[in-house]
This record gives structure tokens, sequence and C-alpha cells, in this order.
């Protein structure tokens, strides 16, 4: 069960009593958080989302506590889940179902299920059939940055989430209030920002299993607890130094949707090497810019999303260069040393799109490996032991 | 082979087919520009009204397949760097590319003037057409057809299709052949489509016969093959479709089952209605898998991917683009997971089926991720239990020929002994 944290938001907090409230809402399945700000807000519904990209936005406004759906990870006995999904399908949707047959997700009252893949678009329908109840919308967002026809989609398919949701809630909100949204989920890309920042800059100091705890618990909580805990853990940070290691600097891609057991982030960082950058939650930073608080909120969501420069395995890439060029950006931008594939097993968008992504990086002279994990993969020396050769070979390689 | 394979619609498919890619092979030469595209959501007629040839990539998989060439395809993907998890038409595709890209004609393919990426109802479309630009380096356009989410096409979701059509895709085709967009040429191939559409439903609906004259299947996966492809909208459409519906009715009268790879079938035994792609690789051992035991599929969901004529769509000369947009969003794969149940539901019931059975194949997420729910659900309508089974389409590690004929006698001898507790 999560535990409150005493001290209030605004006061300091030690680091570790930062990471262990994070924790303990990672660990909680019964989404205990969720439950409570329910209890709270008695006006209020919880609303859930898949992995990539969701608007936010619009569930905040329209009365929801917008809550990340990213199953049960290693945490979970699959008991239902198994017999929705072929055993080549990867492990997200049975978790997912496992979670909500076993009762867990009985405190949502709508679903948005965006277009990540094929898997998640037809998870859409299968709840629709188990959960008749329940608002569930499939999020196809558009695919190609066109300020004309595509924008016009996705302002319709936003304003159609603002009717929907609103019925659900009986809350259709003013303008001002979508803008009070937006301004918030800026603020928390901006805090997002951030902490990623501070972990590039001092990855000793930012150790990826807390930042990544960090970042769950914000799935779960309201925005403005997200902002202030991580206000609180940056400053605990500052007052914290470590000392650096002798670490290569890596980045980890193809973890977008069914993350990563925390062990295995832990092993990639215990054997040697910093992630500097990395793809886990994507969905919480998808867009890379602020999102204007004037003129028409609708549009103005609408505009980001088009102007967007996220590059992902989830949408089409216009630029026929895009895919060469990617890894290299992202290692220079990250000032890394190497790329770390790590990719779900049976994960289209992220296997497809690994041989381009792969070849492009090879070709900068980039250092790569890569493997695949399930959610609930328990076993992580094997992990370990490739991680460690590579941190090794980067720094024999960065040496010559 | 029997004389009834020599039917005319067979030899005139055959010999559309080969003067297709004989053109495909001459297409450099005679300055015919050349389009990739897909199956679902295939713009053919509008290719077509551009004079471009299109080629489909999952035909020449599928082809692949059946020449049992695709094994070596995939191994030569996977040595590239591609997993061994993901859908094998794009392996066996880039596979075949590298190895000389010679197509089912036996002679080399052209490479594309345009990638025309109809993003309908399969996420790994959009994938496949970025890997293929990787290889042929030409201009690529996306015409992005939202998924029917909710069970049918919104009205919004329709005008943003038809803008893409008008700003992305014509413009492009433009580009890539050097021509100006003729509405009207556009127009003479849609009634040309909508001829060969209605001739394809008669073929189709046969099925409800007792006994079904045709395979709706197996067999089907043949007859609709051209208008899947790249004969819709053309005269040898036309005549090809025709030619079928007098065989089909013809055998029909007669009170004749469907021709298998053994001959005529008589005696139906079972009547099923099969759900999912079938497997290429051992295509006609799979389909004698059930000729053996006088199992006669009535009707399909996977000879729907390239549209769901059946359910009373046209294309329809009048609203020429609208049309377009139409079409592309009411393809199989485009339909949520409800609507795909209602479908096979509603095929048990018109087509008086006794069983049904999935075939679920790793490569495709699209048809496979959901089918269990779908069992369960259909089961739970219809109250016939249906039979699961699993293979690939493409990749022939994953065909085993003796779990799938165990796993279909046992289906067989439960649909008898619930037939014998019925009828006592
Ligand atoms: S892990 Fe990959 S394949 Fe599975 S649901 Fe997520 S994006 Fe889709
Ligand atoms: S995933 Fe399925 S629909 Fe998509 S290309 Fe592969 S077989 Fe075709």
């Amino acid at each position: 069960m999560a535990t409150r944290v005493d001290g209030g938001m605004g006061t300091p907090m030690a680091r570790g009593a930062v990471v262990e409230w994070a924790r303990d809402i990672y660990d909680d399945l019964d989404f205990t958080v969720v439950r409570q700000w329910l209890e709270d807000h008695p006006k209020g519904k919880a609303g859930g989302y898949l992995p990539v990209y969701a608007p936010r936005e619009v569930l905040h406004a329209t009365g929801f506590l917008p809550v990340g759906i990213h199953g049960g990870g290693d945490r979970l006995e699959i008991i239902r889940g198994d017999a929705f999904y072929q055993s080549y399908i990867c492990h997200l949707p049975r978790s997912v179902i496992e979670l909500a047959q076993s009762g867990r997700l009985d405190m949502l009252s709508a679903v948005l299920f965006p277009s990540t893949c094929d898997v998640i678009r037809n998870l859409s329908g299968i709840w629709k059939l188990l959960y008749p109840d329940v608002y569930v919308r499939y999020v196809d967002v558009p695919q190609i940055p066109d300020p004309g026809a595509a924008a016009e989609f996705w302002a319709g398919e936003l304003r159609r989430l603002l009717d929907d949701l609103g019925d659900v809630t009986g809350h259709r909100p003013t303008d001002e209030e979508l803008r009070r949204s937006i301004a918030l989920y800026n603020e928390t890309r901006e805090m997002i920002r951030t902490l990623y920042a501070a972990r590039r800059e001092r990855p000793w100091d930012v150790p990826t299993e807390e930042l990544y705890l960090l970042l769950r618990a914000g799935e779960s909580v309201a925005p403005e607890e997200f902002i202030a805990r991580a206000k609180q853990y940056l400053a605990a940070v500052a007052a914290d130094p470590k000392r650096q290691r002798d670490n290569s600097r890596v980045v980890i891609v193809g973890a977008f949707c069914e993350q990563p057991p925390l062990g295995l982030i832990k092993s990639i960082e215990r054997a040697g090497c910093y992630i500097v950058d990395d793809d886990f939650l994507v969905g919480n930073r998808f867009l890379t810019h602020d999102v204007p608080t004037d003129g028409d909120p609708v549009r103005a969501l609408a505009d980001a999303f088009i102007r967007n420069d996220m590059k992902s395995s989830v949408l089409y890439e216009i630029d026929p260069g895009g895919k060469r060029s990617l890894m290299k950006n992202r290692v220079a931008a990250a000032n890394a040393d190497g790329i770390i594939f790590a990719t779900p097993s049976f994960c289209d968008p992220a296997l497809l799109d690994q041989p381009m992504l792969r070849n492009g990086a090879e070709k900068a002279g980039i250092p790569c490996i890569a493997f695949k994990y399930a959610e609930n993969t328990g076993q992580f020396q094997q992990f370990r032991e490739q991680a460690g050769t590579f941190a090794d070979s980067i720094k024999l390689w960065g040496a010559a | 082979m029997s004389v009834a394979l020599k039917d005319r619609s067979m030899v005139l498919q055959k010999e559309m087919i080969a003067d297709h890619f004989e053109k495909l092979a001459h297409a450099t030469e005679t300055k015919t520009p050349v389009v990739y595209t897909f199956v679902p959501g295939n713009l053919t007629e509008l290719i077509r009204s551009f004079g471009a040839l299109p080629v489909l990539p999952e035909i020449n998989a599928l082809q692949s397949g059946m020449r049992k060439l695709s094994g070596e395809y995939i191994a030569e993907a996977e040595r590239a760097g591609h997993s061994e998890d993901v859908c094998t038409y794009v392996k066996c595709d880039i596979g075949m590319m590298r190895s000389g890209n010679i197509g089912p004609g036996g002679k080399k393919l052209p490479k594309p003037d345009l990638l025309l990426l109809s993003y309908t109802g399969c996420y790994t479309f959009m994938k496949w057409f970025e890997l293929l630009r990787e290889e042929y380096d030409c201009p690529t356009v996306m015409f992005h057809v939202p998924y029917q989410g909710d069970g049918k096409l919104e009205p919004e979701h329709r005008e943003y299709m038809l803008r893409q059509l008008r700003e992305q895709v014509i413009p492009a085709l433009e580009k890539a052949t050097g021509r100006k967009y003729d509405e009207e040429k556009l127009r003479h191939h849609l009634a040309l489509s909508a001829m060969a559409e209605e001739d394809l439903v008669a073929v189709l609906q046969a099925g409800k016969k007792r006994p079904s004259p045709i395979d709706g299947y197996f067999g089907t996966v043949y007859y609709v093959g051209p208008i899947f492809s790249a004969f819709r909208g053309t005269q040898e459409g036309v005549d090809y479709y025709r030619a079928l519906r007098e065989e089909v009715e013809e055998r029909a009268m007669l009170g004749l089952g469907p021709i298998t790879p053994d001959g005529p079938l008589e005696g139906e035994k079972y009547r099923l209605v099969v759900e999912g792609p079938p497997n290429w690789t051992h295509f006609r051992d799979f389909w004698k898998m059930f000729a053996d035991e006088k199992a006669v599929v009535v009707a399909s969901t996977y000879t729907k991917v390239g549209g769901t004529y059946d359910f009373g769509f046209r294309h329809d000369p009048n609203d020429p683009l609208g049309t377009l947009a139409d079409y592309c969003s009411g393809c199989y794969t485009n339909l949520n997971l409800p609507s795909r149940i209602d479908m096979i539901c509603q095929y048990i019931k018109e087509y008086e089926a006794d069983g049904f059975l999935i075939n679920s194949v790793k490569s495709c997420n699209s048809f496979s991720a959901g089918q269990l729910m779908i069992l369960r659900e259909v089961e739970k309508r219809t109250g016939i239990p249906g039979a699961f089974i699993e293979s690939d389409l493409v990749d022939p590690r994953y065909f085993s020929a003796a779990n799938i004929k165990n796993r279909l006698e046992s289906y067989f001898q439960m649909i008898d002994a619930r037939r014998a507790g019925k009828t006592p």
C-alpha cells in the first residue's frame, strides 16, 4: 500500500523518502493512491490510458485523474491474462487484462487506447466487450505532420474526447479550464525535462532506478503532486552529491511501451553503464515544447502535436533520412557513448524499427548492443553480463 | 490435375497474372510508372487512372510462400538484422528484394516510382514501407485511414481521408507519374470495379447453398486474387468475375461441391466458417486436411481483407474520392473486434455453418491479437464450439502438420458427437 509522506509537499524531504514514496506507488498494483484520490474528490473520476501518447490534458480538464496503465511487470502473476493471448504476443496486454480481470482497474470510468500498435488497438475492442460500462476510445493520432488535414483531424478527435469524457464526468470544461490543464501539463513536461537534464549531466547523482520510480509514481498521482515530489527530489539530490564513477554513458532505445522490470534497469546500471537517455514512459514528455495557453486551446493542443519534434517508433517518419540520423542525434544530444536496444519480445514497433535505427547508428560509428525482455523477466544475470561487456568495450574502444 | 481445374476462369486468371508481371518486367522500357501499395485499402483504380501499374508486396510474399522460397528469403532478412518476432511478409519481401527482386513471374520486378502507404488496418504497413524506402530511396506518400474503433466510419474521418487524397495522395501520384489527375478516367475504372464486385459477391454467397459449390477460404483466396490486387477496375477483372460467376452458378445448379486440389469434393460433411489468414507454405496440404474430411469452408473473414463487398459496398463512380475513402475504411482489418465478431456470427447463421475455426498466424498482430476473445464470444453467442489452430503465413518453421491435423480431426469428431447427441 502506498504510504502518505509526512511534511506536506512544500517541505524538504530526504532523497530516500521521496524514492520510497514513489516505490510504494510503483509496487502497489491495487492503485491505492488513485482510489484515495477518488475518495478525496467525490466528483472526480479516474481515466486510464495505455502507452504511448494520450492527451492527458483532456482527461484532466474533464475532471479525470489521468492514470497510466503499464501492466503489472514482474509483480503480477498471470492467471487469467494468458487465456486472452497467444504465446507470440507481447506480455503487456495479458498483464493489463490480468489487472482488469482481477478487479484492480475497477476504479477506471474511462480508458484511452492510443494508436501505438495493433495489439493495443485490438485491446480496445476487448475492453469494449468485457467492460461495457467503461468509456473506451481508440485514440488514432495523425501520422503525418501536416498542418492542414492532419491538424484538423486531430482537433476533431480532441473535441470528440472532450465531449465524450465530459459526458462521463458531467463536466464539459470551459476553454479557460482546458488552458489551465494545458499549463499544468506544460509544467509537468518541463519538470520531466529538468529531471532528464539533471541525469544527463550528473548520472551518478540521479540514478535511473530513482528517476524511473518517480516517473512511474507520476503516472498515478495528480500532476501537482508529481511536480512537488520531483522538486523535493531534485533539491535532495543537490544536497547529497555522489561520487562519479568511470562508467560508460548509454542510451536505451525500444522500451517505450511494455516497461522493463526495475531489476533490468538496475542491472544495466550496476554493470557499469550510466543511462543518460531512454524512452521509458515516453508519453509523459511526448510533446517536446510547451503548448500555447492563449487562443483556442483545442487547436493549440492539435497544432502542438503536429509541430512536435518527438521521433518515435509509433509514428510514421516522414523524413526519408530520419531513421538513419535519429540515433546519431540522440547519442550526440545525450553525450552518450553507445546504445542499448532493449525491446520487449514480440514488440512490432520497436523490433521493426530496430534494423533502420541500428544501421544508422553503426554507420555513425556508435557501438550498439540489443536484447529483448518481457516485463516479468526475472533473471538478470545475462543482461548484466552483456551490459558489463558492452561498458568495458566502450571504454576500450573510446581509449583506442 | 483434374479437368475442372482448367475452368475458363482459371485460365483467364493465369493469363492475366502472367501478362501483369510481363508488363512489370518491361515497365522501365515502356516508361510505365510503378506504384507499390498494400492489399487492404489499395487505391488500384486511382493508380490505374494515372496509367501506373500496382505492385503488392503481400501478394509477392504469399507467392514466394507457395513456391517454397519464403524460408530462404526470411533467413536472408534475419541475417540482415530483422527480428524473428515480426511479420514474415515483411521479411520475405525484404529477403526477396535482397536476392535480386525476382517476382512471381520469374522476372525481375521494377523499382517503385512511388510507395503509396495506405495505412489501413495494420500497423506493420507503416514500418514495411519505411524499410522499403531505406532500400529503394524513392518517394513515399502516407494515406492514413482511421481505424473504425467505434465500429463505424465517422464523418470527420471520411473528411480527413478525402483531404489527404486531394492534398497528399493525388499530388504525389501526379509527381511520380508526370500525369494530371483525370477524374473521368477514375470514374471509368470505378464503374468497372463495381461490375466485378457484383459478380464476386454472387460467387461468395454461393457458399450459402447446400452443398456449397465453392470453398469460401482455400478456393476463394484464388477468386479474390484479381480484385484484391492489380485487376480491380480493369476490363480483365470484369471478364474474369463474369466467367467465374457463370462457372460457380453452373456448379450450384448441378449440385456440385467445390473444386479442391484433388478434384471436385463430393459429399459435403462439415460446413465451416474460418477466421484468419491461411498458411501459404503448406497451402495444399492444409487444404487437403479439410477436403479429406469433406469439410467445406462456406465463408471466411480473410477473403474480406481487400473489401467487404458482401455487406453491400460497391465502388461508386458518382463519388470517386468518397468511395475510395469508404472502401478503405471498410476493409476487414480496419474493423474493430466487436464488428469482426458480429461478422463471424452472421456468417455462421446465414451460411448455416456447423463449426468455426480460427487459424491464428504468428506474423500478424492485426489479425491475431484478440482472436482468443473472438473465439470465446462467438462460442457464447452461437452456442457452437470453435477450433483454434496456430501457424504462420510464409514462415515454414511454424507449420506443424501433425499438430494441426490432430487438432482438426478431434474437432470434426466433436462436431460428429454433437450431431449424434442432437439427432439420436
Ligand atoms: S509492447 Fe510493443 S507490441 Fe506490445 S503492446 Fe506495446 S507497442 Fe504493442
Ligand atoms: S501484420 Fe498482418 S496485416 Fe500487417 S502486413 Fe503482416 S500479415 Fe499483413
